[in-house]
């Protein structure tokens, strides 16, 4: 039964790779990258990796078709040059799949209790974590305490990009802009009284999935992208001007380096007590709490990052769509 | 605080990024960028320092042992490489100030400032750390940072040129994931030092070839070795002048410090793949990366693209001393990773001098320019003279150590291929010459001034350092000495 899902689902993958990469329709390609993250979600549910499920569902589900319709606003849906057949492309991508699963022969078999991932490093995470770190949830241990450094790099990644944003496209909330006449799609009833219902839902179900993050599956970076999905949805509502008179592009500015820099800060306190880098231990007198301090506040570095770099990606994005899009 | 310096040598960089990100003034964010590169220099001098005396020194992040933590780990390999990004990424910085309130708009210098932060700690990060994750990890940083400072150059060509760059950095980044993905269900392991006590009792299987292959291409790719380099000339010549120096002194460095790390460090000196020899590859590649290179650089007319291909043409080198894979062979390729960031840095610090004062680097706006702008044209003879191998200089260091490596390892038909690439070295820098000094001016740039001092006082501090390295090459030959022997599993 697992395997007939498993097969199923990786199918599905396929069909959906396949035709994003060969429809003509920027927008249906859009759609179809949606529902590749949809089924890559299930997939990993079904492997039984919910917190990366999750993540793929907020992200490759939501906010990534989502950023990616902010720029088919800008740059329209079709495709302004004629479509050729990349053969070479596909020789090669061939080849380098024939490699691949090449690869895979001597890989240990798919789900195997003894196979070194199992055994080697992991081992210790699942035997020693609920003593050493406290909380049930031992990915969350793994991303933000054993592997700390690393989930400090993936923010400073998401930092990196909405910065690159920022410098390329026009400046936001800079000088005057022209008035826009029907920004966002306020006078759909059904619409906006749906989605005014949704938003205290999505914004309060980030905050839960921000702090239950130790206990369930979720954290900062699902909590992150859910707040910026409900922003975006009221952005998409009620328009740009009305979205950034209630959340200035400034103070996301700010809020994006407050969280890069609170998880760095938690980790340079540990310097103080003599501990190495990001060592909560040594955040309280009893090592474990420290841990649980430390973690609590680095995932809302995170949270609060993850949230503002999105925001002022889709901010950006809709500017530039609004000074050089077509009308639609 | 002494025992924190390996961390504090990349998060100092690190979070410098976003505390620069809260300054609002291009000036103020400069001033402040500088501060935090001449800290993050003198931090690699004193490992550099350290790590010639002690021996490796070793960091446990979070405190938990490695291999369930990550580890930093500063070997005299590290610590050397650390020093080449460092001092160039500070000099580039220091002269920048002009160049960039030219180039890029008042409102984005700041963020200049923060993504060229962000590229720097990136790069460090992927020197300091023992554990191949955290490698790709700090890989995205970097790289996403230089995609958008590449974007950010006034013609539009340079969107292209990111964009391009963009997709092939992303295919290089994921094979190196996939190598990683590979490696790690085979031996459940990140760190570096558990990999390669874990990874000989494997060898044989089909799946660690894999990985290594995988592992070799994405960073290749990220290297632009020769025929993977068509991204490069491109984002060189149309990224922002002081963006064109930094990278070509200091990314392929690292990218190949990654393929030595991962080479040797790694898989071993001993593991090659039987059905394709790494070795031979990379010869007949280098060889042909110098050749193909150098000619295409003899016939642009960007000076800057005419650099650019040159870099490709030292990647060759370099990828030719691994190619040899004898001792003085690897240590020719470390030469060659000091040596060509020093003539690089100096070389396009010059032309953002020349782009500075005329507004673009083709051939026809440098002739006659050996009389308006004397010092900057004089930097350039220089360090081309370097580029080309002649004694006195860094160049006839490499050349040297790789003339001598072919010969102790019988490559007999190497001697004359290096020899000839110094001369097609030289037909492009002759050209430079000839329109430089026995060229009338354009009308209108007769009274074009010299470079501003900042510009000028970087650019001839790496230009004396190429002929100072060239004279006394303790420094490089001992770091780099050790290096090797620590590489290829001698006493460290």
């Amino acid at each position: 039964m697992g395997q007939i899902l498993d097969f199923t689902l990786l199918f599905l993958l396929l069909v959906t790779a396949v035709a994003t990469a060969r429809v003509r329709d920027l927008f249906a390609a859009v759609m179809l990258s949606g529902i590749y993250g949809l089924v890559s979600a299930s997939f990993f549910v079904t492997m039984d990796a919910v917190d990366v499920a999750f993540t793929e569902a907020a992200v490759g589900a939501g906010v990534f078709p989502l950023l990616l319709l902010a720029v088919l606003a800008m740059v329209g849906r079709y495709e302004k040059t004629a479509y050729r057949r990349p053969w070479a492309a596909l020789i090669l991508v061939t080849i380098t799949g024939a490699m691949l699963v090449n690869g895979t022969l001597d890989m240990p078999a798919f789900g195997s209790a003894d196979s070194p991932a199992q055994q080697h490093v992991a081992q210790r995470y699942i035997e020693e974590s609920p003593e050493e770190i406290g909380i049930p949830n031992m990915v969350t241990s793994v991303l933000a305490s054993y592997r700390g450094y690393d989930t400090l790099g993936e923010v400073v990644v998401i930092f990196t990009a909405a910065i690159g944003v920022l410098a390329l496209l026009p400046s936001l909330g800079g000088g005057v802009r022209r008035k826009r006449e029907s920004d966002g799609m306020g006078d759909h009833q059904v619409l906006r009284i749906v989605s005014k219902i949704l938003m205290p839902v999505i914004l309060l179900f980030a905050l839960y999935v921000q702090f239950h993050g130790e206990y369930g599956p979720g954290g900062g970076f699902q909590a992150g992208v859910i707040f910026a999905a409900g922003i975006i949805l009221y952005t998409m509502l009620f328009g740009l001007d009305t979205a950034q008179a209630v959340i200035k592009p400034s103070v996301l500015r700010v809020l994006a380096a407050t969280g890069v820099l609170l998880y760095g800060g938690v980790g340079l306190l540990s310097f103080l007590s003599g501990a190495n880098f990001l060592d909560y231990s040594a955040l309280a007198e009893d090592p474990v709490s420290g841990q649980h301090i430390g973690i609590i506040l680095i995932e809302l570095g995170v949270g609060i990052t993850v949230a503002a770099a999105i925001i002022l990606i889709f901010f950006a994005f809709s500017e530039a769509a609004g000074e050089n899009g077509e009308e639609t | 605080m002494l025992s924190h310096l390996p961390i504090l040598q990349v998060i100092i960089p690190l979070l410098a990024a976003p505390a620069c990100l809260l300054l609002d003034r291009g000036r103020i964010a400069w001033a402040f960028s500088c501060a935090v590169a001449i800290v993050s220099l003198a931090i690699s001098l004193s490992l550099l320092h350290q790590v010639s005396g002690a021996g490796p020194l070793s960091y446990e992040l979070g405190g938990w042992d490695a291999p369930w933590g990550i580890e930093y780990r500063i070997d005299l390999l590290s610590a050397y490489v650390l020093l080449v990004v460092n001092g160039v990424a500070t000099l580039v910085l220091v002269a920048a100030r002009s160049s960039v309130a030219a180039e890029i708009d008042e409102a984005k210098q700041p963020l200049f400032y923060v993504l060229y932060m962000l590229c720097l700690a990136g790069l460090l990060g992927i020197i300091a750390t023992g554990d191949i994750f955290n490698v790709f990890v700090f890989l995205e940083i970097s790289s996403l940072a230089t995609y958008a400072l590449i974007a950010l150059g006034r013609d539009r060509r340079a969107l292209w040129a990111a964009y391009q760059y963009l997709i092939v950095g992303t295919i290089g980044a994921t094979f190196i994931l996939v190598g990683i993905g590979f490696l790690y269900s085979l031996t459940g392991t990140l760190n570096m030092a558990d990999l390669a006590q874990r990874l000989p009792a494997l060898a044989e299987s089909a799946s660690v070839y894999a990985a290594f292959a995988f592992l070799v291409v994405g960073v290749c790719l990220k290297l632009a070795l020769f025929p993977l380099h068509l991204w490069l000339p491109n984002a060189y010549a149309y990224a922002p002048s002081i963006v064109t120096a930094f990278l070509a002194a200091t990314a392929t460095k690292v990218a190949v410090y990654l393929l030595l790390r991962f080479h040797f460090s790694v898989f071993g000196a001993s593991f090659t793949d039987p059905v394709l020899p790494l070795e031979g590859i990379f010869l007949v590649l280098g060889i042909a990366g110098v050749f193909v290179a150098s000619i295409v650089a003899i016939f642009e007319d960007n000076i800057k693209r005419l650099f650019a291909y040159s870099s490709v043409a030292q990647i060759g080198y370099m990828v030719i001393g691994m190619g040899i894979g004898s001792a003085t062979g690897v240590q020719a390729t470390l030469l060659h990773l000091f040596n060509h960031a020093l003539m690089k840095g100096a070389l396009f610090l010059a032309l953002a001098a020349v782009v500075y004062r005329l507004g673009g680097a083709n051939f026809s706006h440098i002739r006659g320019l050996g009389r308006t702008m004397p010092l900057t044209m004089a930097a350039i003879v220089v360090a081309g003279l370097s580029l080309v191998g002649v004694p006195g200089t860094v160049g006839f260091i490499t050349k040297w150590y790789l003339v001598m490596a072919a010969i102790n390892g019988s490559h007999w038909l190497l001697v004359p291929a290096i020899l000839l690439g110094s001369l097609l070295a030289l037909v492009y820098v002759w050209r430079i010459v000839e329109a430089a000094y026995f060229s009338e001016p354009v009308a209108g740039t007769e009274t074009c001034r010299e470079a501003p001092l900042g510009l000028l006082l970087a650019m001839w501090l790496l230009v004396i350092a190429n002929v100072y390295f060239g004279l006394d090459t303790r420094l490089p030959v001992a770091a780099s000495d050790g290096a090797v022997r620590l590489l290829m599993g001698g006493a460290g």
